[in-house]
């Protein structure tokens, strides 16, 4: 097991690698989440503002 | 109202975007000045010795002045899309790619040219190799409308924006990118010693295909930017 | 209309495509996952070790797919730019500026992992060879395209606009690998090729590959999430979008 961490010696710059590989897909597999609940949160404060001038008396 | 010839429609435009010059010709000497300015700057950077500033020479003078023309750019549709003389343009009935070539070319007579004219005094400031003193402008006068006519294109696309500085220069990088390489290139090909003829035949070639297509480009993008 | 065409335009229409974009999306993600695992394991594990590179050449199984991809996605979305602005197609803007980030994301993996092979094996971080330069370049032209549909307002407009700068650089990207080869180079030659026999062994060619497929996979449920927010963002107005906006707070609440 060390063995494999290791890497002959690379361990640093192969594990660097993929853990570069892995944070930056994580978080653009993550951010279109974000991005679509600030989306969906905007469109709803526009939808709302749009009803109460419709109906102001109401 | 029955339009004029295009030609005459060229003219009027050159002779007014000249006229808008020269009434502000206190900034005509802006790009200069700036160039001049980064120029001075790499021997205090870098030391005096006139050995190692001779070996940047030329790539320095080619770097302040690509910087510089990238400043002048902004220039290029702002004050006519702000007072909508550049509306009017593009639906005048002339195509809209010569109108726009036009306003490049004086752009860059009024721009560029002046950069070439004192490129070898900012060569001179750095030491410029002997053989350098005549190729670096003709390099510049083949490079220099190649940057005006595809930043053009990338202006077209930013017109409208109110801070497009730091965008326009990412746009208008990766375009300028051969430009520089073959432009520096064909001077430090010729302070080694090498061949030099490649790299300037390269930037002819490439400036006659981007006089043509770079005002139709630069059409298209502004109709875009401008719908 | 015939029958294609009305298929083409039922679901090139943004509700269609919304729903579409939402069935296919998990099974991009989790197929791209499954098939990057298994190749990670027969990169890490089962492949030899190089005899010349030692371990290190273990980065080539990330560092080569994410270089093909960067270039995949940047001609993904050209072509998507191009039919958006030849046939004004909504769904085509979208897909095109979806493709950016994801490409932008690719390009910058390509550019760091080769910059950490790059250290044990030339001993230097950086050079300027023809090969990383045009990937920086690359990298720009991503980051032009993702900050000029990010400066304009108008949605639409937007796309259009980065969907031609997209083109241009689809122009310019051999232009600058061309001229910065005139640089003499020092990145070692391309070793897989699809024509002819590839110098890699068998053993290390299938993991690369399969990370490749992964990626790409992976790529299109990416895309696909992002062309779902586009398509929200586009439509804003329209009923469709307004039943999803106000379904969702009805599910959470």
């Amino acid at each position: 097991m060390n063995d494999f961490l290791a890497m002959g010696g690379y361990g640093a710059y192969v594990w660097g690698s993929y853990a570069v590989f892995f944070v930056v897909l994580a978080i653009e597999a993550l951010a279109p989440r974000a991005t679509r609940r600030r989306v969906l949160t905007e469109l709803r404060g526009r939808l709302r503002r749009r009803e109460q001038r419709n109906e102001p008396s109401a | 109202m029955k339009p004029g010839s295009t030609l005459a429609a060229c003219a009027a435009l050159v002779r007014r975007d000249l006229t808008l010059v020269w009434r502000r010709r206190g900034d005509a000497a802006n790009p200069i000045l700036f160039a001049l300015i980064v120029v001075a700057l790499f021997p205090l950077a870098l030391g005096p010795e006139p050995e190692q500033l001779r070996r940047i020479a030329a790539g320095v003078v080619f770097v302040a002045i690509l910087l510089a023309g990238l400043l002048a750019l902004d220039t290029l549709f702002r004050s006519d899309y702000e007072d909508g003389s550049l509306e009017q343009l593009v639906l005048s009935p002339h195509p809209l790619s010569l109108l726009l070539a036009c306003k490049i070319a004086v752009h860059w007579l009024t721009t560029a040219l002046p950069l070439i004219v004192v490129s070898p005094l900012l060569g001179e400031l750095l030491h410029l190799a002997a053989p350098l003193r005549g190729l670096l402008p003709l390099a510049l006068l083949l490079a220099t409308p190649l940057l005006s006519l595809l930043g053009a294109v990338c202006v077209a696309l930013t017109v409208g924006m109110h801070r497009s500085g730091m965008l326009l220069a990412l746009l208008v990088l990766p375009l300028y990118v051969p430009v520089l390489i073959f432009g520096a290139g064909a001077c430090n090909a010729a302070q080694a010693g090498l061949p030099f003829a490649a790299p300037l035949l390269w930037l002819g070639a490439a400036l006659v295909l981007v006089l043509v297509l770079a005002p139709l480009a630069c059409a298209a993008a502004l109709r875009i930017s401008l719908s | 209309m015939n029958a294609l065409t009305l298929w083409f335009h039922k679901t090139g229409s943004p509700p269609t495509a919304y729903r579409l974009a939402g069935r296919i999306m998990p099974w991009c993600y989790g197929l791209g996952l499954v098939l990057g695992l298994v190749a990670l394991y027969g990169g890490l594990v089962l492949a030899p070790r190089d005899y010349q590179q030692g371990d290190a050449y273990r980065i080539i199984f990330i560092h080569v797919p994410c270089a093909w991809m960067g270039l995949f996605a940047y001609f993904f979305m050209a072509a998507n730019a191009f039919i958006a602005l030849v046939w004004r197609i909504k769904l085509s803007e979208v897909l095109a500026m979806a493709a950016a980030p994801v490409g932008a994301a690719f390009t910058f993996i390509t550019l760091v992992t080769g910059s950490l092979w790059g250290k044990p094996m030339w001993g230097t971080w950086w050079t300027w060879d023809a090969r990383l330069t045009s990937e920086l370049v690359l990298l720009f032209l991503y980051l032009g395209v993702i900050g000029l549909h990010a400066a304009i307002e108008d949605r639409r407009q937007a796309a259009r606009a980065a969907g031609f700068l997209a083109l241009i650089g689809v122009v310019n990207i051999p232009i600058v690998h061309f001229s910065v080869n005139w640089w003499n180079t020092l990145h070692q030659g391309s070793t897989v090729r699809l024509m002819g026999p590839s110098k890699i062994d068998g053993s290390m060619i299938w993991p690369l590959l399969l990370m490749a497929l992964a990626t790409h996979v992976w790529f299109f449920g990416s895309v696909l999430a992002r062309t779902r927010i586009g398509l929200l963002e586009l439509d804003g107005g329209k009923d469709w979008v307004r039943a999803i906006a106000l379904g969702e707070t009805e599910a959470r609440a």
